[in-house]
């Protein structure tokens, strides 16, 4: 019996509505979405979901005390929580630049978290 | 006094999207005023994704999406100055600001475009009976405090609105360990994105409260709880359905407003809906020569549109300057807001300027609606019509005319962009 679902792409504010049809694990038809993302979601959605993440990482010596990053990829949505815990777990050192890989192979999943945004290194830190 | 061609209020998206168009379009002497210390507007606190997808065609985070902005600013040369607020603009376009090195300055505009933004409302919040304990932010103060400073505002969290600024911070919170124990949406739906309810609420478990509001705040000097309460069709709390809710933090996400203040004492004509100032197609205000564009126009969910709304803006004010396409100002068209559509943008369109192929009107729906069609009437002539399965408030709807079919509107005439369903009409 073939079985529908109804999706939500997240990957634009757009929301596109997408209705799946699946037989089992197979994809029957994908309707609904307006690019080629949407599609590529839709998919993973039913076999695999995964999601970007965004945070910020403690930085030593900065104008501010942390920096902006993210998973340069999507990662499987069970890795979640784990992928927190890598985060919190660093500390980097200023000054941060936007593109800087602050942890390689996440997990062993192969995707690097990335600053996403600068944090200069701040001057007469000491209160010298 | 100091004399420039072009004077942009606000360094955010809107303020640097309109100011390197209007560079491109031959203005050479612009300038931006931003009062923060850093260009990139509210984008600076936006750490999550989702940004530029249609613009740049790659999703970004927020800080990325200004960076890339940012990094046009810096090419074309485009002088800015930080920490210089705005403190009053003339109808006459001169610009009064004021910085630490040059003190409280005038500056004589040929033009100007106001990109100031918009402030989170409070209002609600404010009739919330009980005391006053320290916990209570509005959403976008924590969100600064959490991806900025890197401080956590609470460990257990209610927050009362369902505002996309209070969805990611739902999400966020949950992430840094916090608990967010629900959120509260006045409204029988959320005014926040489809795709931050699945993502920010869904993937947590967090429970969207619809219906439900805070009706009191608990504790003296640190807050320890609110009372929750669902609310019947008149929006007023039922006791009976009172909750205790333990907690220490709250966080309100009850809409965001036009930053008016200096529109309003320009003289310049404000729209009592959207509470940002009355624009033609082209993002000219009711004042000559002055445009606005981006959230202070009206609030976007979308930076992209932004982006595309700015570019307009800055190109307007460049065949202002430079004398191109100024249209005679009488001849309007003015755009209705009909049947089930809260507020459209623009609100009337210059016969004279319609020089591209097609205009865009930008509007939000009063209500959820499902299986409508999107319309812009002239009498009883149908300009355009869109099926859509699905309408909601929270999402803002574009329609796209022909010029050519716009000039065959006489001036003084409405131009009604409505909602229709099924059985009414042809
Ligand atoms: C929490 C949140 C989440 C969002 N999520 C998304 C998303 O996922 N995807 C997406 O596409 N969009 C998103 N948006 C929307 C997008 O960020 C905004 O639409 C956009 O930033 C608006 O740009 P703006 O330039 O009009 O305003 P702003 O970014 O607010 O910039 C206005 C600037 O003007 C300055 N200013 C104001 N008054 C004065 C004055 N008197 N003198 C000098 N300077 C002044 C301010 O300091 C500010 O820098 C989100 C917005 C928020 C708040
Ligand atoms: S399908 Fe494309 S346009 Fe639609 S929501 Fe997904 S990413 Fe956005």
């Amino acid at each position: 019996m073939p079985e529908k679902r109804n999706l939500i792409c997240i990957n634009c504010p757009v929301g596109c509505l997408i209705e799946v049809t699946l037989d089992g694990d197979t994809i029957n038809s994908i309707k609904g979405y307006q690019c080629k993302r949407g599609l590529e979601y839709a998919r993973a959605e039913c076999t695999n979901p995964v999601r970007t993440v965004t945070s910020t990482v403690r930085v030593k010596d900065g104008i501010l005390p942390v920096a902006p990053v993210k998973t340069e990829k999507p990662i499987p949505k069970r890795l979640i929580r784990d992928c927190m815990k890598e985060i919190n777990r660093c500390c980097v050192q200023a000054p941060v630049k936007i593109g800087d890989v602050i942890v390689e192979n996440l997990l062993g999943t192969g995707v690097n978290i990335v600053a996403t945004g600068n944090v200069p290194e701040a001057h007469g830190k000491n209160g010298s | 006094m100091k004399e420039v061609d072009l004077v942009v209020i606000g360094g955010g998206p809107a303020g640097m999207a309109a100011a390197v168009k209007a560079k491109e379009k031959g203005v050479q002497d612009v300038l931006i005023l931003e009062r923060e210390n850093s260009l990139g507007g509210i984008l600076n606190q936006c750490i999550h994704n989702g940004f530029g997808l249609h613009y740049f065609g790659e999703e970004l985070t927020g800080l990325e999406y200004a960076a890339r902005f940012i990094d046009k600013v810096h090419r074309m040369n485009i002088p800015y100055c930080l920490e210089t607020m705005v403190l009053n603009i003339g109808s006459d376009k001169t610009v009064t600001a004021v910085n630490s090195t040059e003190g409280v300055f005038t500056i004589k505009a040929k033009s100007i475009i106001l990109a100031m933004g918009c402030r989170e409302r409070t209002r609600g919040a404010l009739n919330i009976p009980g005391t006053r304990p320290s916990g209570i932010y509005t959403a976008g103060t924590a969100q600064k405090y959490v991806n900025i400073y890197g401080y956590m505002p609470g460990k257990s969290v209610v927050i009362l609105g369902s505002g996309d600024i209070g969805l990611i911070m739902a999400r966020r919170l949950t992430l840094e360990g916090a608990e967010v124990k629900m959120v509260c949406e006045l409204l029988p739906y959320s005014s926040g994105l489809t795709r931050n309810i699945v993502q920010c609420l869904d993937d947590y478990n967090i429970p969207l409260k619809l219906n439900h509001t805070v009706v009191a705040v608990h504790g003296k000097e640190r807050l320890e709880g609110v009372t929750v309460a669902e609310v019947d069709q008149n929006r007023k709390p039922i006791p009976e359905t009172a909750e205790f809710v333990p907690c220490d933090t709250l966080l309100l996400s009850v809409g965001l407003i036009p930053e008016n203040e200096l529109s309003r004492d320009a003289g310049i004509e404000l729209d009592p809906v959207t509470s940002g100032p009355v624009v033609d197609a082209r993002m000219e205000t009711s004042v000559e020569g002055i445009f606005a564009c981006g959230n202070v126009a009206h609030v976007h969910d979308l930076v992209d549109n932004v982006s595309n709304e700015s570019e307009l803006a800055g190109e307007s004010a460049a065949e202002y300057i430079l004398g191109i396409n100024v249209p005679d100002r009488s001849e309007t068209i003015v755009v209705k807001a009909g049947n089930g559509i809260r507020y459209t943008v623009p609100q009337l369109i210059r016969k004279q300027s319609l020089s591209r192929d097609t205009v865009k009107i930008f509007f939000r729906v009063a209500d959820v609606y499902r299986n409508v069609r999107l319309a812009a009437r002239c009498g009883n002539n149908i300009l355009v019509e869109r099926k859509r399965i699905k309408v909601t408030p929270g999402e803002m709807e574009t329609l796209e005319l022909k010029s050519q079919d716009l000039r065959e509107i006489n001036a003084g005439e409405e131009l009604v962009i409505e909602l229709r369903t099924d059985g009414e009409g042809h």
